[in-house]
């Protein structure tokens, strides 16, 4: 039996928010746990996101958002998936978000949404709870 | 000083107590750690006593209020003087909005205004910038041009409040427009007080919004010190921000050093471009971070005050005691609260207020309990500055100038944090100097270290936060946080359109062109940047002449 190969991650910021934090605090915890993490930096538009993902064949995105301009920005970069035929990525998000405004974001598929004070331990579970194992596709 | 010989009976006296009394309880059982950390993890000892602090010199390390080294207070009376300033950073929305708030808290006792501005605005976007769209109106006020200054302050008069501006890339222009509007109030520039943040260098290690690189931006740095200290002698030039840097995750020490050192790289660009020590320096203020640890932060303010008063004496050769004189404003940790048991943020705020008045600071913003939800609704804002209040009225701590001095432990960690944040400026030089050091990744890899640390120590128990790894409760969310109507971008696009229509497009022209003229030269662009803004150039329309000159920063990410 081979073992798998590691789960690719991006870690996006998308918008004007500087507040990066979580988003290296988790990009390292997967990291340790054994994954792969490309993180974008600051001030990546959706377009960017996406494409970024794509070009480095990631199984996992996880956006993070502090400004409160989520609702407007983690639905552009599903629309743009969609419209790219992306069906196959897993996107998660962190962030300041308040809990009535998860519902919308789940609808438009964003899987799960980790907010403040969430142990990086959930987030390395989920993932790897969540990703098709690469297993199958050595095979 | 103590006397050798009633150190040495102290020394005997405690090992006496430690074999015959300490040990006897010891051997009974462990203590609740085998060490205990503050919370940037200096060791705690399990008393101090005068051995601790054998070298501490009374006259020479603290002195007295209002005299060098300034450990013990910047001012000779404090608080029995004058209470600090109470100032709530608030924005959002459009400008009437904001106007409302500030009026709001100015009826309630606040004592000076602090504009949050939206990230477009921070970034020099207007609003109907691509990059904007989702962001207008969010995390502060959205401000595209005079015209939305002078609604920001519409029944405000400018002589009677001091406001305090979070604005760093694009400063010089917000100040242009403060300038502008105080004129069209009928109040000159001298007139004026305030501060606007105006620190690049933390930008680029921890807070983000950063548009040019380092040297341009320098260079606007030292032409609005240069402008003010001619024009504007109640103004503060600068806020040099550690707050942003400890969010960040950098500890108690880290914030020290970090901001010391940003503040050193200001004052050598500033000798560079020709200005005279104590012609800006005594401009210069800071803003520091108050967390939950109440005797390290206590010290924190303590010790960066008399190495500051250090560094200027002697290494700049400062004559001006008010160059020495590190004044300061604090905000509470943003980073500490909890989205858990948000009532239980308004004890976290109010032990790090009482940490940050014990230290002696000039201003306080306190945090709202529904800070790591959303932007605080009225009544939290309101709670956050009865917070301060009570403290200032009610608590006694204000009575006495820095009360908690000659205590063994403060002055222990006062002394300590002074010298690790000391060795921490030394090896930033040796890198040569901050700007260097934040090119090379050497402030942020620290700063994510020191963050990833806190985050495994709080995983594995060995941190407790309450409500989030322990004393949990099954909660409803939430309910009543403050929402920002999402029109508020249509809004503001709206009114843009409306103003290309209605000013003198030709006057616009003529100044942007004066801008890019003078951006190529080694000109002072206060002037300039004015005259732009007095024609109702939009910040972006002033930016982008700018990004055109000087180019935009990239940012090298490691993780």
């Amino acid at each position: 039996m081979t073992d798998a190969k590691p789960i690719r991650v991006l870690i996006a910021k998308p918008g004007l928010d500087g507040h990066d934090r979580g988003a290296k605090v988790v990009a390292r915890a997967l990291r340790d746990s054994g994954m792969e993490v490309i993180y974008t930096g600051l001030r990546q538009t959706p377009e960017q996101i996406v494409e970024t993902a794509i070009q480095e064949d990631v199984q996992v995105i996880g956006l993070s958002i502090l400004s409160g301009a989520h609702n407007f920005l983690f639905p552009k970069v599903m629309e743009l998936l969609n419209k790219k035929n992306v069906q196959d990525i897993l996107v998660i998000a962190g962030g300041v978000i308040p809990d009535e405004d998860i519902p919308l974001l789940k609808e438009v598929g964003i899987r799960e949404i980790f907010t403040p004070g969430t142990p990086t331990s959930d987030i390395v579970n989920f993932i790897k709870n969540n990703v098709k194992n690469n297993v199958d596709d050595e095979n | 000083m103590a006397d050798k010989e009633s150190l040495d009976n102290l020394a005997k006296h405690k090992k006496e107590w430690e074999e015959k009394i300490l040990n006897k309880v010891l051997d009974k059982g462990h203590e609740r750690y085998e060490k205990f950390l503050t919370g940037s993890n200096i060791e705690v000892d399990r008393m101090y006593t005068e051995l601790d602090i054998q070298e501490l010199d009374y006259l020479r390390d603290l002195g007295f209020p209002g005299d060098y080294p300034y450990t013990r207070g910047i001012y000779p009376t404090m608080y029995r003087g004058r209470l600090w300033t109470m100032r709530q950073y608030a924005g959002f929305g459009t400008a009437e909005e904001s106007n409302k708030r500030y009026k709001f808290l100015l009826s309630q006792g606040q004592t000076g205004l602090s504009v949050a501005f939206d990230l477009p605005t921070q970034m020099g976007y207007d609003s109907g910038h691509p990059l904007s769209r989702g962001e207008v109106g969010k995390v502060g006020v959205a401000i595209d041009s005079l015209k939305d200054m002078e609604i920001l302050f519409e029944g405000i008069p400018l002589d009677k409040v001091s406001t305090s501006m979070t604005i760093n890339a694009p400063a010089a222009i917000l100040l242009a427009m403060y300038i502008s509007l105080g004129e069209k109030q009928g109040i000159s520039p001298d007139q004026l007080s305030g501060t606007i943040q105006n620190d690049i260098l933390k930008e680029y290690v921890a807070r983000g919004t950063y548009i040019f690189p380092p040297e341009p931006s320098m260079r606007l740095i030292t032409n609005i010190f240069e402008f003010c200290s001619i024009h504007m002698p109640k103004w503060n030039t600068i806020s040099i921000s550690g707050y942003h840097i400890r969010e960040a995750g950098a500890t108690a020490i880290q914030e020290v050093a970090f901001t010391l050192s940003d503040g050193i790289a200001y004052v050598e660009a500033a000798l560079k471009a020709g200005l005279a020590i104590d012609d800006f320096a005594p401009r210069l203020s800071f803003f520091f971070n108050a967390h939950n640890d109440l005797f390290e932060e206590v010290a924190k303010f303590r010790a960066a005050r008399r190495l500051w008063a250090k560094i200027m004496k002697q290494r700049f050769k400062a004559q001006n005691p008010k160059s020495m004189m590190l004044r300061f404003h604090t905000q509470t940790a943003g980073s500490t609260l909890t989205a858990q048991q948000p009532d239980n943020n308004i004890v976290r705020v109010a032990i790090q207020a009482l940490a940050s008045v014990l230290g002696g600071t000039q201003s306080l913003h306190t945090n709202s309990r529904d800070e790591a939800l959303a932007l605080p609704a009225e009544d939290s804002v309101r709670i956050a500055l009865r917070t301060q209040q009570i403290i200032a009225y009610e608590s006694g701590v204000t009575e006495t100038i820095d009360p908690l001095a000659g205590s063994y432990y403060i002055e222990y960690l006062t002394n300590t944090i002074e010298q690790k944040a000391q060795e921490y400026i030394e090896k930033i030089d040796k890198l040569g100097g901050a700007p260097k050091a934040i090119e090379k990744g050497f402030m942020q890899q620290e700063i994510q270290n020191s963050a990833y640390e806190y985050q495994m120590a709080v995983e594995s128990g060995r941190r407790i936060v309450v409500g989030v790894n322990k004393f949990h409760v099954e909660e409803e969310p939430v309910k009543g946080l403050l929402r920002v109507n999402p029109a508020v971008g249509k809004l503001q696009e709206a009114r843009i359109k409306e103003l290309k229509a209605s000013r003198d497009n030709l006057a616009v022209e003529a100044a942007l062109k004066e801008l890019t003229d003078c951006a190529k030269t080694e000109k002072n662009l206060m002037p300039v940047i004015i005259k732009c803004v007095k024609a109702y150039c939009t910040l972006g329309e002033i930016c982008n002449v700018l990004r055109d000159v000087f180019g935009e920063y990239k940012a090298s990410m490691n993780i």
